[in-house]
C-alpha cells in the first residue's frame, strides 16, 4: 500500500486497552496492528472489504452502547470500544461458523488444504465443537477444472469472494463469478469459458478454504510437511518475492510473498508455476558433451565436470581474447554474473560480452537514466509514460501495480505501444506509432510537453502532451522495446528525446529474469561491474587488484558477435543460459553465428535448441532454488535468492563454473571467493554502485532487500548519459552529445508500404514456446497458437477471409499462422507473438532492418 | 442466438439512458429473453460486450433473478401455486391436472414446446385460491375445466398473452407516464417520464 502519513493517530479501546489507530483504517486491521487477532475468511488486507463471511464480528460500542459489527467493514473512530471476546462476540463468531460448516464437506483428510487451512483453523480456535445440522449437505460435481492449471470444489467453497473480488478488483480479469442465488450460489465461470487469468494461481493462494487448488501441488505434499524459504522470482524483471517451499528436496510450491515495494503478494501464474520446469525429468544433471555438431559423433555423452571443463579451458586458451564471446546471463544471479563477468573480461580478457540478444535496451541506457521505483510508478497522482511492450505479458506483476494506481491511487496513463495493450482502457491517452516512428512520434509529444507554448491542440497527441506538462515533475516513463522487429536504436533515440522531459524518472522494462543484475555486474559490452566504463576502469584500483587483466578493446554487443562469428571470427561462444536462435532478433544470424563459431559452450538447465544445433559442450546448471545469490529487480532492488533444494546429478552452480575456469585458466584469480557472500563482499569492494549490498543491509529488510542508488545519484550527471565511441546493439554508435532536435530523419514507412504490405509489429506474450515454459507440465499448453493481426480496416487491402490459415511472408523468411483482425493493432501493421509455438517471428526479422514489410499469402 | 438487428438498434438506444452503460445490464437482459424465451450464451456475450461486462459477470447476475432462464421453457410458463391457501383450495390437485392433461412432469415442458409447468411458492393472490400464472399474468380461483379451457384458449391465441420472457409487456397496468420499463419498443423511444420528472424535482 502506498505510504500515506497519517495525519494524526485515532485512539479506540480494545479490550480494555488503548490503542492508537491510523484514521480510515477499518477496525480488524487496527486491532491487528495491536495484537488482537480477529478471525476472518472474507478479509483481505490487499483488496477492499465486503463484509460476506461474518465471521470478524465483534462488539463495538460508538457511544450507544455495544452492538454487534463486522470489524472488516467499520472504519475506526475516535473513542471506539471495542470487545473482541465478549461473550456476544464468541457466540456469534461461533454461530457463524457453525453456519458456514452446514454446507461445507469435511473431507479434511483429503483436501489439500487440511493442516493450513483458515477454517480449519478457525473452527478448532472460534467454532462449535460439533454439528447440530443432520440433513444432506449440497453437493457439487467434485473439482471442476476452471482453467489448466486451477481447479474448483464447489461443495468446499464458503462464498468469501476472495477469488471472484481478485479476478476483478486486482487482475481486472473477471471471469469467475458467483451464479445462482442463495442456497443455490456457487463461484463459476461463464458456460465452457475457462478462468484464463495471468492471474489464476493467486486465488488459489488467497482461498481461505481448499475450494480452489492449483493442478502443480495437488495430492503433492502436506503443509506440515513443507519448508519454506523467502526468495526472489526469476521469471521476469520486476523481482516478485516469493516463498519456495518443498518437500523430500522437491520444489512443490511457489506463493507470493507481500513485499510492500514489489509485488503485494501477487504474482502471475508464470512465476508461481514456473518451478515445474525445475523438477523436469529432462533437466541437465551431468556435463554434456560431444566431438562434432554433425555427422556421427554428434550425439552429446555424459562427462565428469573435470573433463568437461578441461575441455572449455583448453579451448579458451587456444585461442585470443577478442575471438571469443559470451552471450546471456540474465538466468544468473548477481554473483554469478560477477564471476562470469570477471571469467570473461578479467580471466580471459574479451568485451565481447552481452547479456542481452538483441532484444533489449542500450545497456549504457539503462545504466545512465535516473531510475525510478515502482512505488514512484504508483504514487498516488503519479503520471507515468509507458513507451515500451504490454506489461501485462511482460511484467506481470507491474501490470498489477500500475493498474491498482490507475484505479485507486488516481495515476494518469499515457501510453506509446505499439498496439493496444491490457491497459489501454484505462489509459488516459493511448498513441499507437506505425513502426518505425516512435522516435519522431515521442519527439513531438516532447516538443509539445516542453515547448514555451502549453499544448492547445485537439490531436491525441497534444492531448496527452498535456497530460505530461500537468505532471510537472512527476513523470515516470516506463521505458522498454516496442515491438521487436524495430531496432533497439528507435527505443534508444526516443530515450534520448523523454529524458528532455523536466526530471523525468524511468523504469526500465526488461524483460529477462536478472537482467538489470548482469548489466550492473558489467555483462555488457563497454563495461566493468558497477556502471563503470572499460576505459575509466583502470582508475578504479580495486578492480585492477582483483582482476588479473582488462580487455584491450571494446567488444562487440550480440548482433555483432553473432556477424562475427558467423564470418568464422569467434573460436568460443559461450552461450550462459542464452537461447539466441529463439531468442535473438534475427534467426537466420543467430543460426549462421552458432553454425560458424568453432566451439559453441552452453551454461543451461536444458539443452535448448541453440545448444542442441551447435553446442559442443553443455554445463549442466543449477537452477534458481538450487543456490544462493542475490536477483536485482528494475529498480535496483537486490533481493535475496535463496537456496531451498539441491541441483540434479552433479550439476553446478553458474558461479562454481565460472570459477573453477578461472582457476584453470588464471590460478589464484578466484582465490577466498568460495561462497556467494564472499563474491557479493569483493563485488561490493570494487564497486561504488555495489558498495550497499552488505550482508547486514540484506538481512536487515529480507522482505524488500537493498536498493541500489538511482544513476543520476552515482554519476552525478542529471538525467543524461555519457559520449562513447562504443557500438551500440550492433549498429552504428548513436552520438549521444549530439542535441536532440527533433525526429530521427526517417521517412514514415506507411508512405513507403506496398499496397498488400504490412509493417511487421512482434511483440511479446507471457505464454510463449520457450525452453522453460516448454517444461513447465502445466502451463506447457498456454502458449497462443501463431496469429497474424491487423486492423479491421485492413483487410479490404488483401483478399484473404479472417481466420484462415496464412502465412506471413518476409524478405528474409516465413512463418505460417491464423489471420485475424484486432482494433488495437493500428492500420499498415501486421502483429505476430514473439516465439508461439512453431511459428518464431525473428524468422521474420534481419538485425539490419529498420522497419520489416510483410505480406500475407493464403495456404 | 444473438441480438437481433432490432434489438441491437434498441439495445444502443436503452444503453444511452443510463449514465454508464454496465446500468443496461437487466434491461437489455429482459430485451434478450424477450427475443429468445430465455437468456441464451450468445446473446449473454453480446449483452457483456455492449455495457462492459464480463459474460461471467453477466450471468452471475442474470442468476441472481429467478425470472431469467438459462434454459429454454415452453412459450407459456405455467406457474402452478401450492401453498398454503391454495393448498387448501385444491392447489395440487389443481398442479396434478394440469400435469396429467398437458402430459409433462412438474418443471417439464411439452413436446410441442408450447407450455412448460412448475409448481411455484405463494404468488400472493391467496384471495383467488387456487391460483396460478401464465407467463406471470394471473388466473385466480381455477378449477380443472377452467385449466382446460385455458390452455384452449392459448394455444388458439385468444389470450392476449405473449411468449414468454415478455415480463415487461404485462405490466400493463403500469401508467404511461410512471412506465420505466423499455416495452413495448416502439413506445420506447424516449428516455421514461419519470426519469425527467425527477430531475424537475431537484
Amino acid at each position: 500500500m502506498t505510504a500515506v502519513e497519517p495525519r494524526a493517530t485515532v485512539e479506540i479501546t480494545v479490550d480494555g486497552v488503548a490503542v492508537e489507530a491510523r484514521p480510515g483504517e477499518m477496525l480488524i486491521a487496527a486491532c491487528e496492528r495491536s495484537g488482537t487477532y480477529i478471525p476472518r475468511f472474507c478479509y483481505h488486507p490487499r483488496m477492499s472489504p465486503v463484509g460476506m463471511c461474518r465471521m470478524c464480528l465483534v462488539e463495538v460500542d460508538t457511544g450507544r452502547g455495544f452492538g454487534l459489527q463486522p470489524s472488516c467493514m467499520v472504519p475506526v473512530s475516535e473513542g471506539m470500544k471495542v470487545s473482541t471476546d465478549s461473550d456476544a462476540a464468541k457466540k456469534a463468531q461461533d454461530g457463524v461458523l457453525e453456519f458456514l460448516l452446514i454446507n461445507h464437506p469435511l473431507d479434511c483428510p483429503v483436501c489439500d488444504k487440511g493442516g493450513e487451512c483458515p477454517l480449519q483453523d478457525q473452527t478448532m480456535a472460534y467454532g462449535p465443537g460439533e454439528t447440530r445440522f443432520v440433513e444432506e449437505k449440497r453437493h457439487f460435481p467434485k473439482p471442476i477444472a476452471i482453467s489448466e492449471t486451477v481447479f474448483l470444489d464447489r461443495e468446499r467453497c464458503i462464498l468469501c469472494d476472495r477469488c471472484t473480488r481478485f479476478a476483478d478488483e486486482v487482475a481486472g480479469d473477471a471471469l469467475i463469478h458467483f451464479m445462482g442465488r442463495g442456497n443455490h450460489t456457487e463461484v463459476n465461470t461463464f458456460t465452457d469459458e475457462p478462468f484464463a487469468s495471468y492471474f489464476s494461481g493467486n486465488t488459489v493462494q488467497i482461498c481461505p478454504v481448499g475450494a480452489l487448488t492449483a493442478a502443480p501441488y495437488r495430492f503433492k505434499a502436506r503443509p506440515w510437511d513443507l519448508t519454506e524459504t523467502l526468495s526472489t522470482a526469476w521469471v521476469d524483471s520486476l523481482g516478485s518475492r516469493v516463498a519456495v517451499q518443498a518437500s523430500r528436496n522437491r520444489v512443490l510450491r511457489v506463493l507470493g510473498a507481500d513485499a510492500d515495494a514489489v509485488n503485494w503478494g501477487w504474482l502471475s501464474d508464470k512465476e508461481r508455476f514456473g518451478f515445474e520446469a525445475l523438477n523436469s525429468a529432462e533437466r541437465l544433471s551431468a556435463p554434456m558433451i560431444r566431438d562434432a555438431v554433425d555427422g556421427d559423433s554428434r550425439e552429446f555423452r555424459q562427462a565428469g565436470w573435470g573433463e568437461a571443463l578441461e575441455a572449455v579451458a583448453d579451448a579458451l586458451r587456444a585461442t585470443s581474447p577478442e575471438r571469443v564471446a559470451v552471450l546471456g546471463g540474465a538466468r544468473l544471479a548477481n554473483e554469478a554474473q560477477y564471476m562470469w563477468a570477471k571469467l570473461a573480461k578479467g580471466v580471459v580478457g574479451t568485451d565481447n560480452v552481452d547479456a542481452q540478444l538483441g532484444d533489449g535496451l542500450d545497456p549504457h541506457l539503462v545504466l545512465g537514466l535516473p531510475r525510478a521505483t515502482i512505488d514512484d510508478a504508483c504514487r498516488p497522482g503519479a503520471t507515468v509514460l509507458l513507451v515500451g511492450p504490454d506489461p501485462k505479458e511482460e511484467l506481470p506483476t507491474l501490470y498489477l501495480r500500475l493498474r491498482h494506481a490507475i484505479v485507486n491511487d488516481g495515476v494518469k496513463l499515457v501510453e506509446v505501444t505499439p498496439h493496444a495493450t491490457g491497459l489501454s482502457h484505462l489509459a488516459a491517452h493511448s498513441l499507437r506509432p506505425s513502426p518505425g516512428t516512435t522516435a519522431r512520434l515521442v519527439a513531438e509529444l516532447v516538443d509539445a510537453a516542453t515547448g514555451p507554448v502549453p499544448p492547445g491542440g485537439p490531436s491525441e497527441i497534444e492531448a496527452a502532451a498535456r497530460s505530461l506538462r500537468e505532471a510537472g515533475d512527476g513523470v515516470v516513463v516506463v521505458l522498454g522495446r516496442m515491438s521487436l522487429a524495430e531496432p533497439a536504436d528507435i527505443a534508444d533515440a526516443a530515450a534520448r528525446e523523454l529524458s528532455r522531459l523536466p526530471s523525468a524518472r524511468f523504469l526500465p522494462a526488461l524483460r529477462r529474469g536478472n537482467l538489470m543484475g548482469a548489466l550492473e555486474a558489467g555483462l555488457a559490452p563497454g563495461l566493468v561491474p558497477g556502471r563503470t566504463q572499460l576505459e575509466d576502469a583502470g582508475e578504479g584500483a580495486p578492480l585492477v587488484e582483483s582482476w588479473p587483466r582488462l580487455p584491450d578493446s571494446l567488444g562487440l554487443d550480440a548482433t555483432s558477435v553473432l556477424r562475427a562469428a558467423a564470418r568464422g571470427d569467434i573460436d568460443v561462444l559461450v552461450l550462459l543460459g542464452a537461447d539466441p536462435l529463439n531468442d535473438f532478433v534475427d534467426r537466420d544470424l543467430a543460426y549462421r553465428g552458432l553454425r560458424g563459431a568453432a566451439c559453441v559452450v552452453a551454461v543451461d538447465l536444458f539443452v535448448n535448441d541453440s545448444a542442441s544445433l551447435a553446442a559442443r559442450a553443455v554445463l549442466a546448471a543449477a537452477g534458481p532454488t538450487e543456490c544462493d545469490g542475490t536477483f536485482t529487480n528494475v529498480e535496483g532492488r537486490v533481493s535475496i535468492m535463496s537456496r531451498k533444494v539441491t541441483p540434479p546429478g552433479t550439476a553446478r552452480a553458474d558461479w562454481m563454473i565460472a570459477a573453477d575456469l578461472c582457476e584453470r585458466l588464471e590460478p589464484g584469480s578466484t582465490r577466498g571467493l568460495d561462497s556467494p557472500q564472499a563474491i557479493r563482499a569483493e563485488l561490493a569492494q570494487i564497486s561504488r554502485a555495489h558498495a550497499p549490498i552488505t550482508e547486514d543491509a540484506l538481512t536487515q529488510n529480507p522482505m524488500e532487500g537493498v536498493l541500489l542508488a538511482s544513476p543520476s545519484g552515482a554519476t552525478g550527471e542529471a538525467g543524461g548519459w555519457r559520449r562513447s565511441g562504443r557500438p551500440t546493439m550492433g549498429r552504428s554508435p548513436v552520438d549521444r552529445t549530439e542535441p536532440a532536435t527533433g525526429p530521427a530523419g526517417r521517412e514514415d514507412p506507411l508512405e513507403e508500404l506496398p499496397e498488400d504490405g504490412f509493417l511487421l509489429v512482434a511483440t511479446r506474450t507471457m505464454y510463449d514456446d520457450g525452453v522453460m515454459l516448454r517444461h513447465c507440465g502445466s502451463s506447457r499448453g498456454l502458449a497462443p497458437a501463431a496469429t497474424a493481426r491487423i486492423n479491421p480496416a485492413d483487410t479490404d487491402r488483401i483478399d484473404i477471409d479472417v481466420g484462415t490459415a496464412v502465412r506471413v511472408v518476409s524478405d528474409f523468411g516465413h512463418i505460417e499462422a491464423t489471420l485475424a483482425t484486432d482494433a488495437g493493432v493500428p492500420a499498415g501493421s501486421l502483429r505476430v507473438d514473439w516465439l508461439a509455438p512453431g511459428a518464431p517471428a525473428n524468422a521474420l526479422i534481419a538485425a539490419a532492418t529498420d522497419v520489416t514489410v510483410v505480406s500475407v499469402e493464403a495456404r | 442466438m444473438t441480438l437481433s438487428p432490432a434489438n441491437e438498434a434498441l439495445a444502443a438506444e436503452i444503453i444511452g439512458w443510463f449514465p454508464r452503460p454496465r446500468s443496461a445490464l437487466i434491461p437489455l437482459l429482459h430485451l434478450a429473453q424477450a427475443q429468445d424465451g430465455y437468456l441464451t450464451d450468445e446473446a449473454m456475450r453480446r449483452v457483456g460486450e455492449l455495457v462492459g461486462a464480463t459474460p461471467a459477470e453477466v450471468k452471475g447476475t442474470a442468476g441472481f433473478y429467478e425470472m431469467f432462464r438459462f434454459e429454454p421453457v415452453g412459450t407459456y410458463l405455467v406457474n402452478v401455486c401450492t401453498n398454503i391457501s391454495c393448498l387448501l383450495w385444491g392447489g395440487e390437485e389443481l398442479l396434478e391436472h394440469a400435469c396429467e392433461s398437458l402430459d409433462v412432469e412438474v418443471g417439464g415442458t411439452t413436446d410441442d414446446g408450447m407450455f412448460t409447468v412448475e409448481e411455484a411458492e405463494c404468488i400472493a393472490a391467496c384471495t383467488e385460491a387456487p391460483c396460478l400464472q401464465v407467463n406471470y399474468r394471473y388466473r385466480g380461483r381455477v378449477t380443472p375445466a377452467d385449466f382446460d379451457q385455458l390452455i384452449e384458449d392459448l394455444r388458439a391465441g385468444r389470450t392476449g398473452i405473449a411468449g414468454h420472457g415478455v415480463l415487461a409487456q404485462v405490466r400493463q397496468s403500469i401508467p404511461a407516464e410512471r412506465l420505466a420499463g423499455v416495452f413495448p419498443p416502439e413506445q420506447a423511444r424516449e428516455a421514461p417520464v419519470w426519469l425527467a420528472r425527477n430531475g424537475a424535482d431537484g
